[in-house]
């Protein structure tokens, strides 16, 4: 079976301009990945474990090194992929699930979390039934639904994220650290949604501090190791 | 610096809805803008940033035909462009494209808006513009794109001077997507507003873009706003593009020394 993601020599250090001076934060990583196949990226902190998600996802540009994705279409570098077709395949097909919601004013959780479905061009009806039945499933109080997330406790905030961020069926996820701030039982839910896709093809990279979330669900574990010889930056 | 190469486009095959190269524009003495490039797909937003007198909003009245450039070209893929450079058109087809394809919203209500004409005649005049004179035509099509903007109807007969901000802008919006164009040119629309007014305002054009797949480019110095619209962002100094990518990209990882200096001091 050919792989999904191929990632050679991936390397990223940020260029500080203002110190004058380059800052590694990974350098040549590489790895596969197929279809349904979940990795975790294990290291201490600071090693650059969510850099390299985020150089995946392109909202920070890699320095070196390819990451072949096979697309829909056809097989791309994300590395160095046009910014337009990088817009499409995050609508489309690679999903970036991180613990922090970013809240829009005056937009209500059952909103906020229909809207990928929504962007797909899903039925406002149906857009809406899916997001009420994972809502429930992850347990956000169905009291709050109405109201906005902003003023929603760190847990609900992290819920409604992740039901927004795996709401829509992508071909890749990158999950930097989503268990962090949830209880017991939006755990279990996520877990058993990551299972759901993962059975279904979908592909995961992820970042967990807790391993223990994701057992039975890691297919390889790649264990990043700080650069040598270079200053690390330490992530937030 | 690294070397940002990138590939040209092979997911997204389909030629942009909006393409422009080359723009110069000079006033007297003074160069507004330098050579600039850009294209936007249907369905996608770019932002433009930039400190004042970088030359951003010159590009945007470039892109609404409003003045002549000193050199560049302009196409917009919509049958009244006739496949030419939009400067090189007549006056005539020049204001055809313009009515039927492009809307803008101005920061300044006043801009956009006739004060002393309801809200209702604000947007029909649009329609007017294109040849439209059955009033009752006239009168829904206004109410249609004052309700899709989110516009009160009790109040389409009252006049935008006795309008809040965002209920302006609200008036301004409806009147750009009147004729639903396929380009929206967004020049600070929400400088100046209420932070709570500013984000609803900003949802409704989340909204829009989403459900009539436009084409915009919008211009704003407020970085905040950028994140919540752009798909992609280009950075003006001087007249010039310094750097452009994606929105999220240009913000977190910039790479030009003057846009890590700009995001570190807005964010």
């Amino acid at each position: 079976m050919s792989n999904l993601l191929r990632v050679e020599n991936f390397s990223k250090s940020f260029t500080v301009h203002q110190l004058g001076r380059e800052i590694a934060a990974f350098a040549q990583v590489s790895f596969t990945l197929q279809a349904g196949q979940f990795v975790l990226l294990r290291g201490p902190n600071g090693v650059g474990k969510s850099t390299l998600l985020r150089c995946l996802y392109r909202t920070y540009l890699p320095t070196a090194g390819q990451a072949i994705y096979q697309s829909q279409a056809g097989a791309i570098d994300l590395a160095r992929a046009a910014d337009v077709d990088i817009v499409h395949l995050r609508r489309h097909e690679i999903g970036h699930v991180t613990q922090f919601l970013r809240p829009r004013p005056r937009v209500s959780a059952l909103d906020f979390v229909a809207e990928p479905l929504l962007q797909e061009g899903v039925s406002a009806e149906d857009a809406c039934r899916e997001a009420t039945h994972w809502l429930q499933a992850f347990g956000l109080k169905r009291e709050i639904w109405a109201a906005y997330p902003a003023t929603f406790s760190g847990g609900e905030q992290q819920k409604t994220n992740l039901v927004h961020a795996l709401i829509q069926p992508r071909r890749l996820l990158l999950l930097d650290e989503p268990t962090a701030a949830l209880d017991s039982g939006a755990r279990t839910a996520l877990a058993g949604r990551l299972r759901e896709l993962k059975d279904q093809g979908v592909a995961m990279i992820g970042v967990f501090h807790h391993p223990e979330d994701v057992a039975g669900l890691v297919d390889h574990e790649i264990l990043l190791q700080p650069p040598t010889g270079a200053e690390r930056r330490y992530a937030e | 610096m690294t070397d940002h190469a990138f590939h040209t486009p092979i997911l997204v095959t389909k030629q942009p809805l909006l393409a422009a190269s080359g723009l110069v524009k000079h006033y007297g003495t003074l160069t507004a803008v330098a050579g600039v490039d850009l294209t936007v797909h249907a369905g996608e937003v770019l932002g433009i940033v930039g400190e004042s007198g970088s030359g951003k909003s010159t590009v945007l009245r470039l892109l609404n035909l409003e003045e002549p450039p000193d050199a560049g070209e302009y196409w917009l893929d919509v049958p009244e462009g006739m496949g030419q450079n939009l400067f090189t058109l007549d006056k005539l087809q020049r204001r055809l494209v313009r009515v039927l394809r492009i809307g803008i919203v101005y920061q300044n209500p006043h801009l956009g808006l006739r004060m002393r004409t309801t809200n209702g005649g604000n947007v029909a005049e649009r329609l007017i513009l294109a040849g439209e004179r059955r009033f009752a035509r006239l009168r829904g099509a206004a109410q249609d794109s004052l309700a899709i903007s989110e516009f009160p109807a009790d109040r389409i007969d009252d006049l935008p001077l006795q309008l809040s901000g965002g209920m302006q802008q609200r008036v301004q919006l409806a009147k750009a997507i009147a004729l639903r164009p396929a380009v929206l040119l967004l020049d600070e629309p929400t400088t100046g507003l209420d932070v709570s007014i500013q984000a609803v305002v900003l949802d409704t054009f989340r909204r829009l873009q989403r459900e009539l797949q436009l084409a915009t480019v919008i211009v704003s110095h407020d970085l905040g706003v950028i994140r919540m619209l752009a798909d992609r962002v280009m950075v003006m100094r001087a007249g010039r593009v310094i750097e452009q990518g994606l929105t999220d990209q240009v913000l977190e990882d910039p790479q030009h020394p003057y846009t890590q200096q700009l995001v570190n001091a807005k964010l």
